[in-house]
């Protein structure tokens, strides 16, 4: 009984996209000095974060996500020098046609974590779970026979 | 227009009988008069009135058609010395693909100096004739007017004079303008290698009657609810023909997934409402900074959807986010998405902070 209680309870899925020279690490750290964050967390390795296309990000959605936040070195800090700073651009103008398309802007979040900053991946891992499991599951973007 | 025409088909009849250039694009009638298409002009006797036309219907955007007429051509020439070889024959011999010479509107020059930008064009085969355009007119907005078996346009300056087998009517022409022509940018050419303008306006004037944002400025507007309905309502009409992609002059990838048939997305269904959304946001994202908004994608749409709503937006964000940025302006900008601004660039965090609806 108590199984399919819990499986009421809502819990949300969210893919992270994590550049490999910082945020991944991030997340490795968080890991090994045992700070916990959400398991509905799951991470995508990227060489950096420009490797993440729109469509990504798109399709993350389309197949179920109801959240993905985008992590990558500080701006200046790029392992490839300037790949962060043209992610930047891009993620700006799809969250903003995202919110002009209707869908809620608070779905999609960029975030730099570096590779010393364990602490922060799991603090903002965290806040971004609970955003999202507040906001519920994401039906404007969904394909739903991909749900359950 | 009769004027201009007559002005046209003299200049490019000289080119082709003097060997300057060897093929001409430009606009030809269809079925009606104001079916006019692209089309592509080999003989000086082809230019001939009534084939070659030029009206207040030439609304497509004939820089786009550079980029395939140069690709066959060049294709064609290679192929001639390729056999030549063959045959053991010099293939230096055979003559280049020569110019080409394309009639461009003010809006189009936009897009032609974002295809040179983009190395898409050799401007070194184009033979730029800038025509002189007062707004193009919409036959859509004409039957809606109430004009039904049309079977002559007339263009008398200001007006329209529609002959239809129920009576003459006739329509101010700033009423039926295209889109894109209400909106217009400026009725200056950005690049030409001659200008053919007998009446030209003064400097400045010319721009369309219309706020170019007013369309985005109003939909953010709304509530995000508003806004999804909105969308879903207009995006679930598509019928996935790709005429917006084949139109838009900024969508010249020589391998787009479109193009591959084994791709299998060219013919797949929509499983769901948001399949129908992400072709257009990507497309739209694809051509962001791109995009000179000639409006073309809007023109083509067979189901009317505003395409051009779209890459407004983008428009408007890159010129509040990045500064005013108009693509095509001139040869060589660097559009904005491969740029950046280490210093002053805006966090996208700055979407939530906007607040709003």
């Amino acid at each position: 009984m108590q199984v399919n209680e819990n499986s009421k309870e809502f819990k949300p899925l969210i893919v992270a996209f994590c550049c490999n020279w910082c945020s991944y690490a991030g997340a490795d750290l968080a890991g090994t000095s045992r700070l916990s964050y959400p398991a509905d967390v799951k991470i995508i390795r990227v060489p950096c974060s420009c490797r993440v296309n729109p469509m990504f990000i798109l399709k993350a959605f389309e197949k179920g996500a109801d959240g993905v936040i985008m992590c990558g070195c500080h701006p200046g800090d790029c392992h490839y020098t300037t790949g962060n700073y043209y992610a930047r651009r891009r993620m700006t103008l799809l969250f903003s046609m995202l919110d002009y398309l209707g869908v809620d802007k608070e779905r999609v979040r960029v975030e730099w974590v570096s590779a010393a900053e364990g602490q922060r991946f799991a603090m903002v891992m965290n806040d971004f779970a609970k955003k999202i499991t507040e906001l519920g599951e994401n039906v404007k973007l969904g394909d739903i026979r991909c749900k359950k | 227009m009769q004027e201009i025409t007559g002005l046209m088909v003299k200049r490019a009849k000289e080119l082709l009988e003097a060997g300057e250039v060897q093929r001409v694009i430009g606009w030809t009638t269809g079925d009606f008069c104001y079916d006019v298409t692209p089309a592509v002009f080999t003989k000086a006797e082809d230019l001939e009135e009534g084939k070659f036309v030029y009206n207040s219907f030439c609304g497509s955007n004939l820089s786009k058609y550079l980029i395939q007429t140069l690709r066959n051509d060049i294709n064609a020439v290679n192929t001639a010395k390729a056999m030549a070889a063959r045959k053991g024959e010099n293939p230096d011999d055979i003559p280049g693909p020569g110019k080409t010479l394309v009639f461009l509107k003010p809006c189009d020059t936009y897009s032609f100096n974002q295809l040179l930008t983009e190395h898409r064009i050799d401007k070194s085969l184009v033979y730029v004739i800038g025509v002189a355009c007062r707004g193009m007119a919409d036959i859509e907005k004409i039957k809606l007017m109430g004009a039904s078996g049309i079977t002559k346009v007339i263009d008398a300056g200001d007006k329209l004079e529609v002959k239809t087998i129920y009576g003459d009517k006739s329509f101010d022409k700033k009423d039926v303008l295209l889109e894109k022509c209400a909106c217009c940018k400026g009725k200056e050419h950005k690049y030409a290698d001659e200008v053919i303008d007998p009446e030209p306006l003064p400097e400045g004037e010319g721009k369309g009657p219309m706020d170019r944002m007013a369309g985005v400025t109003m939909l953010e507007e709304m509530t995000a609810e508003e806004r999804y309905a909105f969308w879903n309502d207009q995006l679930s009409r598509c019928i996935k023909c790709y005429a917006c992609r084949n139109a838009c002059p900024a969508c010249t990838c020589m391998k787009c997934v479109f193009d591959n048939p084994r791709s299998g997305v060219d013919s797949k269904a929509n499983v769901t409402e948001f399949e129908e959304k992400m072709y257009h946001i990507i497309r739209a994202f694809h051509v962001a900074g791109r995009c000179t908004d000639c409006g073309e994608c809007s023109r083509v749409c067979p189901q009317g959807i505003p395409l051009h709503l779209l890459n407004r937006k983008f428009i408007k964000d890159i010129n509040e986010f990045y500064g005013d940025y108009q693509a095509g302006e001139a040869e060589g900008q660097r559009a904005p998405l491969v740029n950046f601004d280490a210093e002053n660039d805006v966090e996208p965090s700055i979407v939530n902070e906007k607040g709003g609806n």
